[in-house]
């Protein structure tokens, strides 16, 4: 079994840590009472949403200059499982853009860390920030859906179908060994 | 003397300093402009205020005698979020409910040159008194004045944001007051013959 690079890899398990994290803070964040708490969850949401944006642009740039490892399997998984993937590139683009449209239309701008401003892409207008607002909630739900697909369809690969497909995505020692 | 010959001078006198000198003192509240701006978690973040009031008297030929007293409904703040706005009338914030007005009051004011005076007063907010002092611009045109200006004030100095919001790295201490407030000339007094 050919796996992933190392590259790939680490953005892969670095993101599959931070998401769970940015889902459950965006949840909780969003029912709290304003308070200096909700403001500072608020804007590490913010940092590290901008930090995940990058991330999935830089793995997206990757994953098109990089061939993956050949998957055997039956048409119709083959189908359901590049129609996921290519739907999880697309949220993990269009989540964090959405979050960012939304502060600048609630006429917060976003800077990252504290540090750098990014720019407001939209002017200040309260209905339409709400709308996004939702936007940024739906799609989220959405990703959480296809998160758990994703997960349930690499431990039935692993714990029925006994395939090693899960292992395409680990490091380890093996006679293919890794792509370069 | 007949006593009337002496109020139909005493009225003429009166026309007379009033054309002489034009005194700036109709307040245009729709006109005018009261925002503020500060730092939340590192970004410049802009509000205003929808309702205040203001009593003005400015003469350019004597800006000494130059009075101003504003009166600020801090319920009509609007900081962009409903949430925001609920929050800072509440007691740790400015307690609306005890103390529904900010208020300035002018105590002097000098000629800085070039359509520049230094204003003084005493600004209360939620029931303390400090005193404050700003270069406002002020621009005349016979019809109206136009009064520009920023000062900034410490808003923990007034009691503003106490509890959990003391803590200044979330919403920082200093609070940017910008003021734009169009005066219009006090009207002419009808002439003696009507």
């Amino acid at each position: 079994m050919k796996r992933y690079t190392h590259t790939a890899m680490a953005l892969h398990w670095l993101m599959a840590l931070l998401i769970p994290a940015m889902l459950t803070l965006g949840h909780y964040m969003h029912d709290l009472k304003l308070s200096p708490l909700k403001l500072q969850l608020y804007s590490y949401h913010k940092w590290l949403g901008v930090s995940l944006l990058l991330l999935a642009l830089l793995r997206i740039i990757w994953r098109l200059t990089h061939q993956p490892p050949a998957l055997y399997l039956p048409r119709w998984q083959q189908l359901a499982s590049s129609a996921v993937h290519d739907l999880l590139y697309l949220l993990l683009i269009a989540i964090p853009v959405s979050g960012w449209l939304m502060s600048s239309a609630k006429g917060v701008q976003t800077v990252w860390f504290g540090i750098l401003p990014l720019p407001d892409l939209l002017e200040k207008n309260e209905a339409l920030g709400h709308l996004l607002g939702k936007v940024h909630g739906s799609l989220s739900s959405v990703l959480l859906i296809l998160i758990i697909m994703h997960i349930a369809a690499a431990l039935k690969h692993q714990f029925i179908d006994r395939d090693q497909l899960l292992s395409r995505m680990l490091p380890g020692t093996s006679a293919t060994g890794n792509l370069p | 003397m007949n006593i009337m010959i002496k109020i139909f001078i005493s009225a003429l006198l009166l026309f007379a300093s009033t054309v002489q000198a034009v005194e700036y003192q109709q307040f245009q509240v729709n006109q005018s402009a009261l925002n503020f701006a500060y730092k939340q978690m590192g970004v410049n973040m802009q509000g205003k205020f929808k309702q205040f009031s203001a009593q003005m008297a400015f003469d350019p030929a004597k800006p000494v005698n130059a009075r101003a007293h504003f009166e600020v409904n801090l319920a009509s703040i609007a900081t962009g979020s409903t949430d925001a706005d609920e929050e800072v009338a509440g007691k740790l914030w400015f307690d609306a409910k005890t103390y529904p007005l900010a208020s300035f009051t002018s105590t002097s004011v000098k000629a800085l040159g070039a359509n520049r005076y230094q204003v003084s007063g005493k600004l209360t907010i939620k029931g303390k008194t400090l005193d404050i002092s700003t270069p406002v611009t002020i621009q005349t045109d016979g019809k109206r004045a136009i009064f520009d200006g920023s000062f900034n004030i410490k808003r923990l100095s007034y009691g503003i944001g106490t509890g959990e919001w003391a803590d200044l790295s979330t919403v920082a201490d200093d609070i940017q007051i910008v003021f734009h407030l169009i005066v219009f000339a006090a009207p002419v007094i009808p002439s003696p013959t009507h």
